[in-house]
């Protein structure tokens, strides 16, 4: 892999720190007057999802990570991987829960996700923005209240617990914003 | 096109203001307004300035000349010191390669000045009621930069060997940089700018003195401790505002130290830089006692409109000029 030096980190730029695949956020250039100028640069971990600041000597090098985002559709989980295809080649990559983390609860079958690779290997899943799962446990909400004051929890089929109005039920299937992990709507038929 | 102003008319408004403000602060003075040439044969050896240079094409020569833009006007305000002028103030533009950001931007307005028979705490005296009259900020407090490294990082600068700024630094986060580095100055430059500047002058300006020798630049040594160079930088709500020198007149002790700066920049970069000749003549025939300060207008302009950028008080910066 390429070197890069402090003067293209930009936002978007893959480097490697302390073994781990990081993401640019922001670069900041800091210089006495008289001396070394230095790059102040924020960092996201990729596999920590940690963010930090990291300070350079200006025109220092580091190390470009191998990190490249894949779209791949979500097939199905063997209780340890979970699988996913490219539609055009048919080619599958697995990911652990290292890599799914949290999100395996947004996983829904023929949904576009987005796979960040590391040398090859899955080390994030990001699913789609909004999902639809079913509702298959919540307490059945008072008839007639239509506002939706309050709410209820509700499961989902793959497991999320999301709040939903008082007059969604067990059975119907509403959309979530993975990011928030907040109710949005029924589905739409 | 990007074609508007990045300043808003009131920022544009706010400069004229200042410069007339700092033009009768020195008149009143009797301080001489002077200018000097931006295009220079020679240049500074500071090796972490990098100047821009440009060719000369004259009519009565078949080889074009290099010439450099200034990185500030010292070099030429001394050889009129030099020539009995007094003391004298300058505003121009400086150029410095390889600088962008929210502080800098390649090409700056500086405001310089020097003043005969001054001692460095006699100068900074006067920047303190110059900031006051036109910031109508607080009286500057004064801190040696060992108290500084003292307080906020419970280190002597002047006594620290290598080893145990690099654990410092480590200790701090910079185990990147320390791991390697081999200059305790850049060591210090690193502690100074990322744990010690962001926690001074934030109510008041404050004025750090007494660099270590090997930071002096432009400065004489101290005769009580010779340790210590009698250059002192003024900060103000994490800006460095402004560099200033009780001048140096030995001229070869300067001459050392330009060769010092080449022997560097040859080692960091593999290349050199002339000697300003005309410079060390001019010391040669005599430097009256002087103190002398640049002070950054366009930074005083941010601190003065509350700008967090300095594209933001430029008429244009290097993005769209």
């Amino acid at each position: 892999m390429a070197n890069f030096s402090t003067n293209e980190f930009k936002a978007g730029l893959k480097i490697m720190l302390d073994g781990e695949p990081c993401n640019v956020l922001e670069n900041e250039y800091v210089k006495p007057g008289k001396g070394q100028a230095f790059n102040r640069v924020k960092i996201r971990k990729l596999i920590s999802g940690k963010v930090l600041e990291k300070t350079f000597k200006s025109g220092d090098t580091v190390e470009g990570a191998d990190v490249m985002d894949v779209d791949l559709d979500y097939l199905y989980n063997d209780g340890e991987f979970w699988h996913f295809m490219n539609n055009q080649s048919f080619e599958q990559i697995a990911a652990d829960e290292s890599a799914v983390g949290d999100n395996k609860k947004w996983l829904v079958e023929n949904d576009a996700c987005t796979i960040t690779l590391w040398n090859g290997s899955p080390i994030a899943v990001t699913p789609p923005n909004f999902v639809e799962l079913e509702i298959t446990e919540t307490d059945p909400g008072l008839k007639g209240d239509t506002a939706g004051t309050g709410g209820k929890p509700a499961t989902l089929a793959t497991g999320a617990v999301v709040r939903v109005p008082l007059f969604v039920q067990t059975g119907e299937v509403i959309k979530v914003d993975t990011r928030s992990g907040e109710y949005v709507s029924r589905a739409q038929k | 096109m990007n074609w508007k102003p990045s300043a808003e008319i009131a920022e544009i408004r706010a400069r004229a203001q200042l410069l007339t403000d700092i033009r009768h602060f020195f008149s009143a003075k009797d301080v001489l307004e002077v200018e000097t040439p931006l295009l220079s044969q020679a240049t500074i050896t500071d090796p972490f300035l990098f100047p821009f240079t440009t060719d000369f094409s004259s009519p009565f020569a078949t080889q074009s000349q290099t010439l450099y833009l200034q990185t500030s006007p010292e070099y030429a305000m001394k050889r009129l010191l030099c020539a009995g002028i007094g003391d004298i103030f300058q505003i121009c533009k400086a150029f410095r390669n390889e600088e962008s950001g929210h502080y800098h931007n390649p090409e700056f307005s500086i405001l310089e000045w020097y003043r005969i028979d001054f001692d460095h705490h006699q100068l900074m005296s006067e920047v303190d009621e110059l900031l006051q009259r036109v910031l109508a900020c607080l009286p500057a407090e004064k801190q040696t930069y060992q108290e500084a490294f003292e307080a906020h990082l419970s280190i002597d600068p002047l006594t620290a060997d290598l080893s145990t700024l690099k654990q410092v630094a480590t200790e701090h986060g910079f185990e990147n940089i320390a791991e390697n580095e081999t200059d305790i100055d850049v060591l210090l430059q690193l502690l100074f700018s990322h744990c010690v500047e962001p926690k001074i002058g934030q109510d008041k300006p404050i004025i750090i003195y007494g660099f270590p020798a090997s930071q002096a630049a432009l400065a004489r040594l101290s005769k009580e401790d010779p340790r210590v160079a009698e250059r002192f930088e003024v900060y103000f709500k994490g800006i460095e505002l402004a560099n200033g020198f009780h001048e140096l007149k030995n001229p070869q002790e300067q001459r050392e130290r330009f060769e010092n700066d080449i022997a560097k920049i040859k080692h960091l970069y593999g290349t050199t830089r002339p000697i300003d000749e005309n410079l060390l003549s001019a010391l040669e025939n005599g430097l009256p006692d002087c103190s002398g300060v640049a002070l950054g207008i366009d930074r005083l302009l941010m601190l003065k409109t509350g700008a967090s950028h300095i594209k933001d008080v430029l008429t244009m910066s290097v993005s769209n000029a």
